[in-house]
């Protein structure tokens, strides 16, 4: 259950929590840590991976209903990009928040530039994309998403960092995929790339930061730009895969963000169908399906590409189910609890990690035995994100 | 006093006691963090619109009922009818139309 210290009381408590990490005079690393969100009550944990326990909660950080983070390239800060528009850095090391900015007033992520000097955040209110200063969280630039001849703003989606100081991001309602070459920061170079595909929902980045893969809601396809010759623009892949048929509701869309990557091929969520869409990623071509249990929310890669685990939207958001890659075949389904919403792996990947919000748990499993190996009292958890990822492309 | 101007504006589609009071507990609890995740959890909207009574003023009822059981067609809004019975549906336009959400 939630704890009930009054805002004070937790204060405190936090700030104890600090004095701990940092009275503990030896010097520590942070690529064991992490952070996991409590939605509702607005904080999140600092935990770490090697003895699975929470250190500390970092309170205040606005309203973290929808929140995600990147990390600072040395692992120390996380960057939290809250529902409510508010950024927030947060210094894992000494478990509090170092400075906070109300940049927007409703946002759905972000990024960091490959070499760790600015922060962009994509925001719904007003559309567009905001770029702040690492360091100091100044704003450095401001790119309104405007789009058609009535100049309009959309929401911007799927923000994401690409190699040679590059954002890259998709307008929901405009169906556009925009590039941002931040080479000379104070003048961000754009490219707009139009008639993208109807409503792109959220993207990707490849993990060796070449593609850019957009999910479109209003129609059966993706869209991919090739990020080493986006002179040859934006193609549409896997075009039709639902072939006509009645779409199945979707109670919650897909994230992409989670890239899933193994092998020769990427495993995306379909939309309104409950599958696993296999691509070749040499001919962008679909390589296969996999029916899954329901609507597919996250669809990530064990980080040696031999698992792909799966968590579903509403009604089925109380199971995970793993696929084996070399056998394209579902080989486990575990039942967490209800209303699984996010996973994060151990950066070797022989754990992970699951939010279980309605039981108010985060359960860590063992990805070769599925074992359950512990199990950490947290308030409504959504995201984890683990420090790990300051050294990824695109996450 | 806004909310007591709502509830004499709007007459509701469903009474409350047409909902057993812990199917309504289960109803807010989708509400909040089910239609949340598209409308957001506080329902000043997402990548769905915002439902807060000002938002929806200028929306009829009957047109929310439909909307929540049928969904819209060439949105995400997907229909909620086998999840959810006419009387619930309605019991959730009185709330979303009264702020009622909002503890």
């Amino acid at each position: 259950m939630s704890d009930r210290f009054s805002a004070p009381l937790r204060f405190l408590a936090v700030t104890a929590f600090a004095a701990t990490l940092s009275a503990c005079a030896a010097p520590r690393g942070t690529g064991d840590l992490g952070i996991v969100v409590e939605r509702v009550a607005g904080d999140v944990l600092v935990v770490e991976t090697t003895g699975r326990t929470q250190l500390a909660r970092v309170v205040g950080l606005g309203d973290l209903s929808h929140a995600s983070a990147v990390y600072s390239r040395d692992g120390r800060y996380a960057y939290v990009f809250g529902r409510d528009g508010g950024l927030t850095k947060v210094d894992l090391l000494g478990a509090r928040v170092v400075k906070r900015v109300q940049q927007a007033g409703n946002s759905i992520g972000g990024a960091i530039s490959q070499d760790g000097r600015f922060v962009a955040v994509a925001n719904y209110e007003p559309g567009g994309v905001r770029i702040f200063d690492a360091a100091t969280l100044e704003q450095v630039a401001d790119i309104p998403a405007v789009y058609g001849l009535e100049n309009r703003r959309a929401k911007v989606v799927g923000l994401e960092d690409a190699p040679g100081q590059r954002f890259v991001f998709s307008l929901y309602e405009a169906g556009e995929i925009w590039l941002v070459d931040l080479t000379d920061a104070g003048q961000p170079a754009i490219r707009k790339f139009r008639d993208v595909g109807r409503l792109p929902y959220d993207a990707l980045v490849t993990p060796d930061g070449r593609y850019y893969i957009a999910g479109l809601f209003g129609e059966d396809g993706l869209a991919l730009l090739d990020l080493w010759n986006p002179d040859a623009g934006v193609k549409r892949i896997l075009n039709g895969y639902g072939r006509g048929e009645q779409p199945l509701p979707v109670y919650k869309m897909p994230h992409l963000e989670g890239w899933a990557m193994a092998g020769r091929h990427v495993f995306l969520p379909a939309i309104g169908r409950h599958e696993v869409l296999v691509v070749d990623q040499e001919e962008w071509r679909e390589a296969g399906r996999i029916a899954v249990q329901g609507q597919p929310v996250f669809v990530m890669a064990r980080p040696d590409g031999r698992q792909i685990w799966v968590n579903f939207a509403f009604p089925d958001n109380h199971v995970v189910q793993v696929i084996d890659v070399p056998t394209l075949q579902v080989i486990k389904t575990l039942e967490p609890g209800k209303a699984v919403l996010h996973m994060e792996f151990t950066p070797k990947g022989e754990q992970v990690w699951i939010s279980v919000r309605d039981e108010d748990r985060v359960d860590v499993y063992d990805t070769t035995t599925f074992a359950r190996l512990a199990s950490l009292p947290a308030d409504k958890p959504s995201g984890i994100f683990f420090a790990a990822r300051a050294h990824r492309i695109g996450l | 006093m806004r909310l007591m101007l709502f509830l004499s504006v709007f007459i509701p589609l469903a009474g409350l006691a047409d909902v057993a009071p812990q199917r309504q507990a289960e109803l807010l609890h989708l509400l909040k963090h089910d239609c949340g995740s598209c409308h957001g959890m506080t329902l000043k909207g997402g990548l769905g619109v915002a439902l807060t009574p000002e938002a929806l003023a200028q929306r009829p009822a009957e047109f929310l009922l439909t909307t929540i059981l049928d969904g819209r067609s060439g949105t995400p809004m997907p229909p909620w009818r086998s999840v959810l019975t006419r009387e619930e549906a309605a019991w959730l336009v009185d709330v979303l139309r009264t702020g009622g959400f909002d503890e």
